[in-house]
This record gives C-alpha cells, structure tokens and sequence, in this order.
C-alpha cells in the first residue's frame, strides 16, 4: 500500500489510495497548518468573492464531501446524489415556509429527510456494486426527480418553492455576507463530522471493504450494513448542504433533483481529487466559481466548459487537484528520507 | 378491447426504443466494459441529424435512415480511437464519467447551434396514414418502427449467435479473457463494435425524429430510463436488454392507460419495476450475479 502511491496504474483506479494516505501520513504541523490555512481562507472568503458566490462553494463543498465519503472511502459511485441535496432543499423550504423555524432548523429537518429517503434507496442500490450501483442510484434519484415535478401541490412544479424564508430569531439575513458567517458554522460542523467518520474505526472499516469487500466479509464485517450506513450518513450531510442552498437562494427549482447536479457533484470530487476530502471542498470551489464566471460573462453553454474540463480531468488528470498535490508531497518526503 | 389492443401496441412501440438502446448499450459494454452515459446524447444526434439533413440539405428520411447511423457510427470509432480507448483498461466508473462529460459537451453544442426550442419533423408520405389491422387502426409509421425494430433485433441475434464475427463477440462479452486466450485478437473487434453500438443509438434517434419532439435535451432523460431498463434486464444480458425493453415500455404504457389518474406512477413505474427486480433478482432478470471483484 506505501509504495503504491507513486504507480500511475494504481491512481488510476477508481479508488486511490494517494491522497488519503499522503495526507494522513504528513507531519502534524504540516495538518495544522493546512487546517489554519484552510479556516484562514474560509473565514476571509466573502471578503474576496461575491458573498453569494461564497454561499454557493460552502454548500457544494458538504455536497462533494458527502459523494466523497461514499465515492472515495466506500468505492461507490452514486450518480444519483441529487435525490438528498435535492429533496433536503425541498424539505427545508417547505418547513422554513410554512412553519416559519429558524433556518437552522429547517436544514436540520431538511437533512434528515434526506436520510431518511437514503435508507431505501441505499438498501436497493448496495445490492449491486460498481457501475450498476451507480445506474441505481441515478435512476432512483430521477424517480424522486419526477416526483417532484408531478406533485404540483406541494414542489410548486417547475415554477419551483418561492420566497424560503432566512428566519433566525429576527436577525437581519437577508445580506449574503452576513448569511455566509451565520452558515459557515454549521458547514464547519458537517465537515467535521465527515472527517471524524473516514478516520474512526468505522471509516477504516469501509476503507477495508473498498479495497477488499470479499476479505472484509470474510473478517466478519457485515459488508451491505457498513455500505448502507455510510449511504444514510452521506445522504444526510449531502442534505445539510442541499438545505443550505435553498436557504442561501430563498427559492428551489426542480434544478436541484436534476441528474446533471448529481453528476456535477462528482465531478467536483473527480476534480479535486478523489479519497480526499480537502479535494471535494476544493473542486467545489472551483467549479462553483468556474460556473459563475461563465454565466456572468454571459456564456450561454456552461456544460460545454464543464464537460470538457470533465473529459480533460478524466482522461489525463485522474488524481485531481488534492490527490496531484498530496501524492507529488509524499514523493518529496520519500525521497528526502 | 380494442383500448388495450392499442395499448399494448403503443408500449411496444416505445419499447423498440428501449430496445435498440439498451442493445446498443449491452453489445458496447460486452465488449469494452463501458457503460457509455452518452447514448442518449448520440440518440438525440441521430434525430437532429435527420432534422438538419431534411430542413437544410433537402435529404429525405429514408436517406438519413442509412446516412445518421453510418456517419455516428464511424464519429463513435473515431472518439473510441481517441479517448474512450485510453480508459478501457481502468475502472468502468471513468469510462462511465467520461461520457457523461461527453453528453454535456454534445447536447450544449446542439443548444448552442439550434437553441433549445423543439423541431418538427415530418413522417415520410409512404409511412403516413394508417393501417387497419381489422378491428383496429394503427399510425402506419408506427406499425414501420415496430417492425423494424423487431427486424434488427433478430438480425442482430442472428449475427451474434450463427456467425464468427457473433461468437467472437459473445465469447469476449463473456470472457475475454479466455477468448484471448484462445488466440482470438479482441482487441481489433472493439472499435468496431462501439461504432455499431452508437450506430443503433443514432438509428433509433432517426427513426424517433417524426414521432416526438426533437430538441437537445430529448435523448437526456431516456437514457436514464434505459439505464433503468438494463438493471432489470441485466446488462451483461445481450437478450435480457431488449426483453426488458420491450417488457418496459408495455408495462409504461398500460400504467399510462390504467392508472391515468396517477400521473406519478406511470412515470415513475419503471423504477418501481426496478426496486422490485432489485429485491428479488440484484443481477438482473437475465443477468448472472457479476464475479466477486
């Protein structure tokens, strides 16, 4: 597994192995560090971004981790993670709508529904494994995708849920740059719980099972429950950042259930790197500021540009950002040893 | 009576769609291991094609009927040449996200080009009309694409299972490495392969092009369905895909017939029948249980 790293062969593998042990195996200070730099960045973003550009990478960042969590550390691939960030914005909407509760309550609501729908859904789909599992979990978001667009009484169609209110305890919101700190908490929160989960005996455990799923069902491992476990997780933290989006554009459109968002939320992890969840917060960033510098300068085939970076990325830079980084550090401490 | 006759005809009719499709997808899968996200893409290109050729150049269906899938086929072997042949011997997942880049960069040049508005396109005068067929009356065009439809599939099955260039195709759809083994070259079948598997995705765009809307977006949410429909069929299934797809599109159409006043269930009953697949059969109706990786 240690010298592994550097083959390209292995890299290129659905699920390297290269960021999550070059990053694991840095030096303490070097984590700090990162982690300062990474806090340092979060709390000056809205200072040099459109604070609702700033929103959007908060929210898309929990949204790769999630993908991450299940793509990187599991070897799933759900195509169809659309179903919880989507269903969660739907959720938070309606709850902050009609029951008026402080947003962070809303979200809360909303994640949990996502969970909640991730309980069936994952219990199907972890029947299978690679590509199909991916072909399940699209074709069961595109069913919720449908059932939002036909239950007009409630989605609002494709007029989409208007006016979500950002409601907490009468404070004043409705300024971006005064949302994005009132928000960063909670996403902190949700990539914290994220990492706590890859680097607990259990996040090892589905390490194990991606590398190995015959020998961890050998050792013991019941394999479908981990997988099914790791599915709810990541349908629920996918949901915090779905909630978040509602709230942060006070409107949903059917655009959320889309399958083209579940695929862009694994490009952005392609693109930052997959098995490390630095990268998933990194490629949202860009993504996110790639797609609004486009429609801004009035580009109309956005999916051009995202698709070919796509193509670009899976063809000649499978490591991702993270991944390219961590593994070229890791080569420069091998050698100086 | 003559409701379900219609019906019944109708769900047979989409489900040639589903069945070209998903055979395209299975042959191309067999053989290379991709599950290729951008058929619906090239579906929507052999459509807009036979729209472009018509409204631009003048050229009659019956030519784009032979012109669309020919030339999408030959651009299928020259992108398998250039990308997807680099990727063959990784993960699926990279081929299954390359052509998903690949769908968003087809369909946004579409939409560049022609916007995003449907385009009419006109049934050929020798399929207008209708066919009686006793007590019923079918939409002759309709009555041409089942048994067209039908026609390929069979002359596919022929191809595959009583000549050489079939049986070094199934051998290596089911064990290539065995039939390398057996000093049969699989490489060179792939390439040609993934153009006929894009052939067909073109030709049904083609023969969709007079029956529903064609606009860039219509190839998008079909394949998910077929994706769907491989899943209950199995996609190692060359027969289960278009069993499947037949069997969908009957089951889409009498849920649209019999439970009109659930507009939801007849959209969404084809993952329904695949929750269902799922419990009873994970590999799919036709499917073998894949090797444990």
């Amino acid at each position: 597994m240690t010298n592994t790293v550097d083959t390209p062969t292995d890299a290129s593998r659905s699920t390297p192995p290269s960021g999550l042990i070059a990053v694991a195996r840095a030096p303490g200070w070097v984590r700090y560090a990162l982690l300062a730099v990474g806090l340092a960045v979060a709390a000056w973003l809205p200072n040099g971004l459109y604070p609702a550009v700033a929103v959007d990478i908060l929210c898309w960042a929990l949204f790769a981790v999630a993908v991450d969590l299940l793509l990187g550390f599991t070897g799933l691939m759900s195509f169809g993670h659309a179903a919880f960030w989507g269903t969660s914005a739907y959720v938070t909407g309606l709850v902050a709508i009609h029951a008026g509760l402080p947003f962070p309550l809303a979200v809360l609501a909303g994640a949990l529904a996502a969970a909640v729908l991730a309980v069936p859904i994952g219990y199907l789909a972890v029947k299978r494994t690679g590509i199909y599992f991916a072909m399940v979990t699209l074709a069961f978001a595109q069913m919720v995708y449908y059932v939002a667009n036909e239950w007009r009484s409630v989605t609002q169609g494709e007029n989409g849920l208007q006016g979500v209110p950002r409601e907490l305890f009468g404070l004043d919101l409705t300024d971006d740059y005064f949302f994005y700190y009132a928000i960063l908490p909670i996403v902190l929160l949700g990539l914290a719980a994220a990492w706590r989960i890859v680097h607990s005996p259990f996040g090892r455990v589905l390490v194990g099972i991606r590398d190995n799923p015959a020998r961890a069902r050998a050792l013991g491992y019941p394999v479908h429950r981990y997988k099914l476990t790791a599915f709810v997780l990541s349908g629920f933290i996918a949901g915090l950042g779905g909630g978040l989006f509602a709230v942060g554009h006070r409107f949903v459109s059917l655009d959320v259930l889309h399958w083209t968002t579940s695929g862009k939320a694994v490009i952005v992890v392609v693109l930052g790197g997959i098995g490390t969840l630095w990268g998933g917060v990194l490629g949202a960033a860009l993504v996110v500021r790639l797609e609004d510098w486009l429609s801004f300068s009035g580009f109309e085939a956005i999916g051009l540009v995202t698709g070919g970076i796509f193509v670009l990325v899976v063809v000649l830079f499978r490591r991702g950002i993270w991944g390219s980084v961590a593994a070229l550090a890791h080569r420069l401490a091998a050698r100086r040893r | 009576m003559s409701g379900f006759a219609q019906n019944t005809f109708n769900g047979l009719v989409s489900g040639a769609f589903y069945a070209l499709l998903a055979l395209g997808l299975a042959v191309i899968f067999g053989m290379l291991r991709v599950v290729n996200f951008a058929h619906g893409a090239f579906y929507m290109l052999g459509a807009f094609g036979a729209y472009v050729l018509l409204s631009e150049a003048g050229v009659p269906f019956w030519a784009a009927l032979v012109i669309m899938p020919v030339g999408l086929g030959l651009l299928g072997m020259a992108l398998e040449r250039a990308v997807i042949h680099r990727l063959t011997k990784l993960d699926p997942l990279y081929n299954f996200l390359l052509t998903f880049g690949l769908t968003l960069i087809l369909q946004d040049l579409v939409k560049l080009r022609y916007g995003v508005q449907s385009s009419p396109y006109e049934t050929p005068s020798l399929l207008s009309g209708s066919v009686n067929f006793g007590l019923f009356d079918f939409p002759t065009y309709r009555v041409f694409i089942l048994g067209f439809a039908v026609l390929l599939c069979v002359a596919v099955w022929w191809v595959l299972t009583r000549t050489r260039i079939g049986m070094v195709v199934r051998a290596s759809t089911e064990r290539p490495d065995l039939t390398r083994a057996f000093g049969i070259d699989v490489g060179r079948w792939v390439t040609p392969v993934f153009g006929f598997g894009i052939g067909l995705a073109g030709l049904a765009g083609v023969l969709a092009a007079p029956m529903r809307a064609v606009n860039p977006l219509m190839g998008a949410d079909l394949i998910i369905v077929v994706f769907a429909v491989v899943v209950i069929g199995g996609l190692g299934s060359i027969f289960g895909s278009v069993a499947a797809g037949f069997g969908i599109g009957l089951v889409q159409a009498w849920g649209e017939a019999y439970l009109s006043n659930f507009p939801l269930v007849s959209q969404t009953i084809v993952f329904v029948v695949m929750a269902g697949v799922l419990l009873w059969r994970p590999a799919g109706l036709f499917g073998r249980e894949e090797a444990p990786a």
